[in-house]
């Protein structure tokens, strides 16, 4: 299993689990009453949105609940960009980068919100685990096309969708999430 | 979006739009129904299924996810009575670059959507159906799954919906952040919890051997709420909107270097690029002019500003003429892009000026469609990785005088030789880019 997961505070995830994640999780398992392996992606999600990323007991337990291997949930974790093993930032900001909002300059509005949160541009874009601010706060990455390429360029903060973003704008976004 | 909240321009004819963008519409279920909603689900439960899925055929609706295959004819391949439980998948996982439509209507308008699922699944004899959406639309999907709740303690989902003895529940299953799963198969897989490699076709066509390898209907968002409005509207008024074989409307998603990039909902074939470019989104910025036009999603092959298109159209005694089409005069619908050698695909409309370099847009896709390869057939797996090195080193000055013709040959021994259609998607902004605009990619022999 991937070496670098490692729990932020050195304990497992499995063993911190709340009772309305638990609540969360039963219900989402009904929503597939032909084949609970479908319920791997809700699982994962309800993982990732509780801890902020999945580690080992993570992929073992819900491997477990759903009575599959531990290699068919990592797979998962491997395949989709949106699954960590790895912290990302408090304040996650996904910049689209794709065609349209390339054109309306999202290269620019990366490299700007790299500036404001202190981190290197010159950190890989994309991947599982996108570089993240010393403090922690914040990570900044590259996604591909978020379907608002009519109000380009956007980025994707936490659950939020900002549009028409300007590099000047970012710092202000920043201090909004702070 | 600014420019839905502008009135309808006179091109447009919003309908699957129309609640979305009404000033105080709301997307909880009483506002719905005060506005005439479910009313056709009533209407649609009182028909036999096999007048439902006439009524779409009669239609002309094609799929507005990018395939463009008639609706009716692919419901006409489920054997309602064959024993087997039958399964709809709504596809809302939009993510072809330049496509932004089915997030208006996830967002403003879930009901629209339930509807158009609830007709289909009673035409069809479904009782488990799901909505597919991207995580990234992590709202969209709260507002859905609420919707869902809504309609089901209002009876219009559940056990005996309205009365009719008739059972269908549906639910919102999230995606992960990977392209492919637009893709019909390997959204079926990523639903089976799997990864999500698409299936061979054949013998995996979703009708066929679907979700759990049961007979499935995928259709789009948008295609869902057009099925709803083709019984309110009535099939024979909707198919007259459009032209003959596409029917309706359909939203035409505008990016780019244009003065106001939206999307706007047009009858199929009701403008012409240029009209749609010039007139519907206020043509290009100030002082610029138009290079080049990617007419229908990322996928689709680039039109250059000033090229011409031999086409067969009718003559003034009715008898069909060859005659030379510009650019600009092409109407928008799936037959013309497609004599045009493009395709109306998913609607996206990617508008460039003169102020653009081709290699640079294109080293853009290539990036996209390295990073969303799903990997598991060589020839796109380690072709579209090559040849966004390729351009990616031509970006950066150091290209070869081989490496337009590298290019070239990579692309055509991708397309045609994959398990889907992927391996086309992201071979023919190549191959057509490199046609279109050849001088922007050679490079001086060293
Ligand atoms: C690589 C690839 C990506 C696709 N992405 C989408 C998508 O994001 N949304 C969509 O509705 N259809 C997408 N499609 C088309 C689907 O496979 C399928 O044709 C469509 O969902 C059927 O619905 P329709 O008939 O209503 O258009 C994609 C196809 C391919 C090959
Ligand atoms: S063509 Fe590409 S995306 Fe499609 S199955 Fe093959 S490797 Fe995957
Ligand atoms: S390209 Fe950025 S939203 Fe589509």
């Amino acid at each position: 299993m991937d070496k670098h997961a490692a729990p932020s505070n050195g304990s497992r995830q499995a063993d911190q689990i709340p009772t309305d994640l638990l609540t969360k999780i039963d219900e989402a398992v009904t929503h597939y009453p032909v084949s609970k392996r479908s319920a791997s992606l809700p699982l994962l999600h309800l993982w990732q949105n509780h801890f902020g990323f999945v580690d080992d007991s993570g992929i073992n337990w819900i491997a477990n609940r759903l009575e599959l291997q531990p290699i068919n949930i990592l797979e998962l974790v491997t395949f989709y960009p949106w699954f960590r093993q790895q912290a990302a930032g408090k304040v996650c900001i996904r910049v689209c980068r794709t065609l349209p909002c390339a054109l309306a300059g999202s290269y620019e509005v990366r490299d700007a919100f790299c500036k404001a949160a202190g981190i290197d541009p010159n950190a890989p874009p994309h991947g599982h685990s996108p570089p993240v601010s010393a403090d922690g706060k914040f990570s900044v990455e590259f996604v591909e096309c978020l379907a608002s390429c009519g109000s380009a360029p956007v980025a994707l903060v936490n659950d939020d969708l900002l549009e028409d973003i300007t590099p000047e704008g970012t710092a202000v976004i920043l201090s909004q999430y702070n | 979006m600014k420019s839905l909240l502008l009135p309808p321009h006179p091109k447009e004819r919003r309908i699957v739009f129309k609640n979305a963008w009404t000033q105080g519409y709301t997307p909880d279920i009483d506002c719905y129904v005060k506005n005439g909603g479910y009313a056709e689900l009533k209407k649609a439960l009182s028909m036999k299924p096999e007048e439902i899925i006439d009524e779409v055929k009669k239609a002309n609706l094609r799929g507005r996810g990018g395939a463009g295959f008639p609706c009716g004819v692919k419901w006409g391949f489920i054997r309602r009575d064959d024993g087997k439980p039958h399964y709809i998948t709504c596809n809302g996982d939009e993510s072809e670059p330049g496509t932004f439509k089915d997030r208006y209507i996830l967002h403003n308008d879930p009901h629209q959507l339930i509807e158009g699922m609830a007709i289909a699944a009673f035409a069809l004899n479904v009782n488990l159906a799901y909505i597919y959406i991207r995580c990234e639309f992590p709202k969209a999907a709260a507002i859905v799954a609420k919707a869902i709740e809504e309609a089901k303690a209002k009876g219009f989902l559940g056990k005996n919906i309205c009365g009719s003895g008739f059972d269908v529940d549906i639910y919102v299953h999230q995606g992960a952040g990977a392209y492919i799963c637009g893709e019909e198969t390997s959204l079926i897989e990523s639903l089976e919890g799997k990864r999500p490699y698409p299936r061979i076709k054949p013998p995996y066509f979703p009708a066929v051997l679907g979700l759990y390898m049961s007979p499935t209907i995928v259709n789009n968002v948008e295609t869902f709420c057009h099925v709803k409005q083709i019984f309110k509207i009535g099939s024979d008024e909707y198919a007259k909107m459009g032209t003959p074989g596409d029917g309706g409307t359909r939203v035409m998603c505008v990016s780019g270097d244009v003065m106001r990039p939206g999307p706007y909902e047009i009858p199929a074939g009701g403008v012409t690029l240029g009209e749609l470019i010039n007139d519907v989104c206020g043509g290009m910025k100030p002082g610029r002019k138009l290079k080049a036009i990617i007419p229908g999603g990322s996928s689709s092959k680039i039109l250059r500003a000033g090229e011409t298109f031999k086409m067969k159209v009718k003559g003034p005694d009715g008898e069909m003429i060859e005659k030379e089409v510009p650019l600009l005069d092409l109407v928008m619908d799936s037959s013309t892009l497609a004599a045009a050698g493009s395709m109306m695909g998913s609607g996206g409309v990617i508008v460039m000026d003169d102020s653009r370099n081709m290699l640079w847009a294109l080293n853009n896709l290539n990036t996209f469609y390295a990073h969303e390869s799903c990997g598991q057939c060589t020839p796109c797996r380690e072709g579209v990785l090559w040849i966004d090195k390729m351009t990616t080193r031509m970006v950066n000055g150091e290209g070869i005088a081989q490496d337009p013709a590298t290019l070239k040959n990579v692309a055509d021994n991708i397309a045609g030789r994959t398990v889907c259609a992927f391996g086309e998607a992201a071979s023919w902004p190549v191959q057509s880019f490199l046609e279109k605009f050849p001088e922007e990619f050679q490079v001086a022999s060293n």
